[in-house]
Formats: C-alpha cells, structure tokens, sequence
C-alpha cells in the first residue's frame, strides 16, 4: 500500500437539509484495493458514495480524489478526472439502447480504436450485452440491467469505481454472479468502493471494510476481523452478518 | 365528402399540424431537459417576429438572409435568457425556475411595448409565400405547404441529432435522468443550454410561419402559440418528443374535424368544444398519448 491514497476523506459532514447524514467521516482508498463498506439501512453508505460523486454538496470536510480537493466539485467534473458511480437501483436509461447506455458512459471519450477494443474487452465481460446491443435498457431483466449499469461504468476507465448496492433486488444465483464480477474487476487492480447490505459477502472480498452507523464509521480494518467480533456482527450486521 | 373537401381537409391538418408540432416541441426540449414549463417561450417567437418586420421592412436584404437572422434571433434569445436568466436560479427550486420564465415573459412584453410599439406592426412575407398553387383541384396557398416541407425537413436532423450524435444520445439520457447522466460525465450546463438553443431555432422557424399567416407582429403576439403549444403538449405527453409533435398534429385534427362537424350556430364555440377535449384529455389520460420514459426530479 503506497502513502498516496487515490481517495482521502476526512471529517466529512453531509447534511439533507437540516438533518445531519454524515457526522465527521474519515476513510480512504488505495490504488487497487477493493474497499466495502457496510451498515444497515440509513447508515450513511449511499450518502458517502453520493457526496464522494458530487451529486450532494458536503458542509464540511474534505475529499480529495487522486490527490486533488474536490469537495463541491460537480459530478461531470468528477467523472472526467476518473470517478464512476454505478447508482443504486441501476440507474440505467430505459429508453435508450444498450449501445446507447454505454455511449453515455463514454461521454467525453472519442469513439476510437482504443473504445472499441474496450468495448470488445466488456463483451467479454458481459456476453449478453452483446446480445442486447441493440435492445432499449429498460426491456433488460434486473441482472441485466445491472450488468450494463456496471459496463456503463467501467466503459471510461475509471481510477475509481463506485458500487453502490449492485445486489440490491438480484436472485441468489445472479448475486452470485455479481460478486464472481467484482473479483475478476478486482484481479485486473481496478480500484473498487463497494457498499453493500449484503455485508457477508462484501467482506469476504473485501481488502479493507468501513462499517458505518448512525452515519459514523464505528469500525475500520481488516474484514476477517470485523466478521471474527461477535459483538459487531450482531449488533450493526444483524446475528448472521448479513441480510441474505 | 368528396375528394376535394377530403384533400383540402388534409392539407389543412397536416399545415396547421406542423406548425403546432414545431411549437409544442420547443416547449418539450426544454421541459425534458429541465422540468421547466418555460412560459417566455411565447415571447422567443416574438422576438424573432420582430427581427422579421425590421429587417423585412428597413433592409433590403434577401428573404432566405432575412428568415435565417430571424431563427438566429430566436437561438440568442433561447440561450441568452437561460443564461441571465435561469442559469442563477436553477440549484434554487423547480418554482423559482417557473416564476422567473414568468418574470422573463412579463419583461420582454413590455420592452416590446415600450421600445417598439404597443400597436401590432405588419410584417412584409415574401410574394411566393402566399402564391396560391392548385393541387389535386384544391386551392391553397404555397405556406401551407412550405410549413408542412419545413417541418419534415427539421424533424429529420432532429431525430438524426438526437439518434446519433453524442450530444443528442446524452441529451435523451439526460431528459430520463438528468443526475445519473451528469455522474457519466454530461455537463449539466451543455444540455441544458443545448436544450434552450433547439427551442430557441423552433420558435424562430414558427415565427416566420405564425407572422406569415397572421401577417404582424405585437407584444403579446406569443400568448397564443404558447397556450397551442401546451394543449398539444398535453394531448401527446409532457415527457415525449414525439408525443409533442403526434400532440401538434392531434390538436390540428381535432380542430379542424370541429370546424368541419359544427353547425354554424356553434362554430363560434369551437375553442370551447377544443378546450373540453383537452380537460377530457387531463382526466383521462393526463400522461399523454405518448408516456415517455421520465424517471426522476432533476437536482442541481
């Protein structure tokens, strides 16, 4: 692990309207490392991705991305210097093409040799986007649709990609699937944030894990040591550590 | 009905039609865009009408010159006006966007009034545009038909932008979700502003037609195209460029089935018959013939 995180929060404050979401988080993120973060229902994971994005504005602390301060920066700011948030609940734009979709994704990259070769690599990835090229977003199944809001996502190449709940609504067998996905993004040192409910199966391949409550983090470290404490699974995890 | 009165009966629908198209799609690029009811958007027209009578009357400039700073004008008052107007309070709320396109109408009424004249001015059109050409045994006039050509020829490079260019995949995008589009890298400012030039070219083309049909221009002359643009809009759908022009086309329609239908004694009444259409429209079916595909409230 280098000295230069390529995400560096700290006592980051976000607030909807008046009610605080966020009260002083500090986390980081290190080149290639997978991170998850987990917690309950409105524990502040979304709010962190959200904030770190661009789409809320923090009241206070900083962020700073690959080195750079980027509190307050826009979200197509953001994506441009390297950010992609793959939303919860997918996202996708249902009455464009998948083709379309992934063109979205792409915005500010030239349609080039280099994307197409791209595009081959996450037709690979995603054999039945290949398929569905041509098919509106919004006809795809949910797995697909997550499929292609991942691609989306990782069609610009991203020095950090943001998984926000990517289980959220998928079948046993499909999860399985997504988490398969998120090793094999990991193995090409793709550097990953994930949040997830399902927190079993986040810190099973988790580098390092944040477990967030109340909008604090209440325990950073390594995740075989967050699941090993009995105490901290049971009462921010639920008894089985995990909700699926 | 014979076949003249049929003829006649679609050449009015399908003119009338496209002008109401071209209005009621210049209101929906920006409301896709923006959720803004943009109400000044009359008042583009106007303006261009007036760029129209200047150079028509103190120019003598050729009229494809003259047509072209008239949609030019309509462009700047689009992309000026967002930019003065409605850029400062967009992060506000979608009320302030919808008081201060309010405020902009208001304004430029009355700097019409004041600094041109409250009285309507006649606006010279080209001789060819009122030439009447015999078709298929029926007489009309060749704007009817320039207007329905015109159309045809927009609404082409318009699917084509928004089918195959980027700018125009993103705008789509960003008209179903505005924030997931920004968060792949579509600047906000881009589509919004691209949105207000594409409404501000429509209003310029129907300035040319709308002033040529009513053959003047004054201060209050946007009202009526306004009030056209949201009773098409709300029989084809808020959320759906094409439902927009299906919507303009409707209304033609329907408006001329009524004048058709309608014994002289109500014929008077026709705009009453037309507006208990459109509240059965708002009861019925308030989404519109065509649903779109809008997801959520833009932030930011």
């Amino acid at each position: 692990m280098n000295n230069n995180p390529v995400l560096q929060i700290s006592d980051l404050y976000v607030a909807y309207g008046s009610i605080l979401a966020l009260h002083g988080v500090c986390m980081e993120v290190h080149k290639g490392e997978l991170v998850s973060i987990c917690g309950v229902n409105g524990a502040g994971k979304s709010t962190v991705l959200k904030a770190i994005a661009g789409v809320l504005k923090p009241r206070s602390g900083s962020i700073r991305f690959k080195g750079k301060e980027v509190a307050g920066y826009k979200p197509e700011q953001l994506h441009k210097m390297g950010m992609a948030l793959v939303p919860e609940g997918r996202e996708i734009f249902p009455s464009l093409t998948v083709e379309e979709n992934l063109r979205i994704g792409a915005y500010g990259r030239r349609l080039d040799k280099s994307f197409a070769a791209d595009l081959e690599d996450l037709f690979n990835l995603f054999p039945i986007l290949k398929e569905r090229y041509h098919q509106a977003g919004g006809l795809l199944s949910g797995g697909e649709q997550q499929m292609l809001a991942i691609a989306r996502g990782l069609i610009s190449k991203p020095d950090l990609l943001m998984l926000d709940e990517p289980s959220l609504g998928l079948s046993p067998a499909l999860v399985d699937q997504i988490f398969e996905l998120i090793i094999e993004l990991k193995s090409r040192n793709i550097t990953i944030l994930l949040v997830e409910q399902n927190a079993q199966r986040a810190l099973a391949i988790a580098d390092r894990a944040y477990l967030f409550a109340n909008g604090r983090v209440e325990y950073s470290g390594q995740p075989q040591e967050l699941m090993g404490n009995v105490d901290i699974t049971s009462v921010y995890l639920g008894h089985n550590g995990g909700d699926v | 009905m014979n076949a003249e009165i049929l003829f006649e009966f679609v050449i009015n629908v399908l003119s009338m039609g496209s002008l109401y198209a071209l209005i009621s799609l210049g209101l929906v690029f920006v409301f896709g865009i923006c959720q803004l009811v943009n109400y000044a958007y009359g008042e583009y027209i106007t303006v261009s009408g007036y760029v129209l009578y200047f150079l028509g009357v103190f120019t003598n400039l050729p009229w494809p010159v003259v047509f072209l700073l008239g949609i030019l004008a309509g462009v700047a008052i689009g992309f000026f006006s967002e930019l003065v107007a409605f850029r400062p309070f967009r992060e506000r709320s979608l009320d302030a966007l919808l008081v201060t396109s309010f405020a902009v109408s208001i304004i430029l009424q009355r700097l019409f009034q004041l600094g041109i004249s409250p009285r309507s001015k006649a606006v010279p059109v080209p001789a060819f545009f009122n030439l009447n050409i015999q078709l298929f045994g029926v007489i009309t006039p060749l704007r009817n038909l320039l207007i329905i050509g015109t159309t045809i020829v927009l609404l082409t490079v318009l699917v084509l932008i928004m089918k195959y260019t980027t700018l125009g995949i993103a705008m789509r995008g960003a008209s179903e979700n505005f924030v997931t589009a920004r968060l792949m890298g579509v600047p906000a400012n881009l589509m919004i502003s691209a949105a207000f030039i594409i409404s501000g070219l429509l209003a310029g083309v129907v300035a040319i037609f709308w002033s040529a049909r009513t053959g003047s221009v004054e201060p209050m002359m946007g009202g009526t195209p306004l009030l056209i643009g949201f009773i098409a809009v709300v029989i084809g759908g808020m959320h759906s460029l094409p439902g927009s022009v299906l919507g303009g086309y409707v209304y033609a329609f329907i408006s001329n089935v009524l004048s058709l239908t309608l014994p002289s004694s109500l014929l008077s009444f026709r705009d009453a018959f037309m507006f208990a259409i459109v509240i059965a429209f708002l009861v019925l079916k308030p989404e519109g013939l065509l649903r779109g595909n809008y997801q959520e409230e833009r932030v930011g």
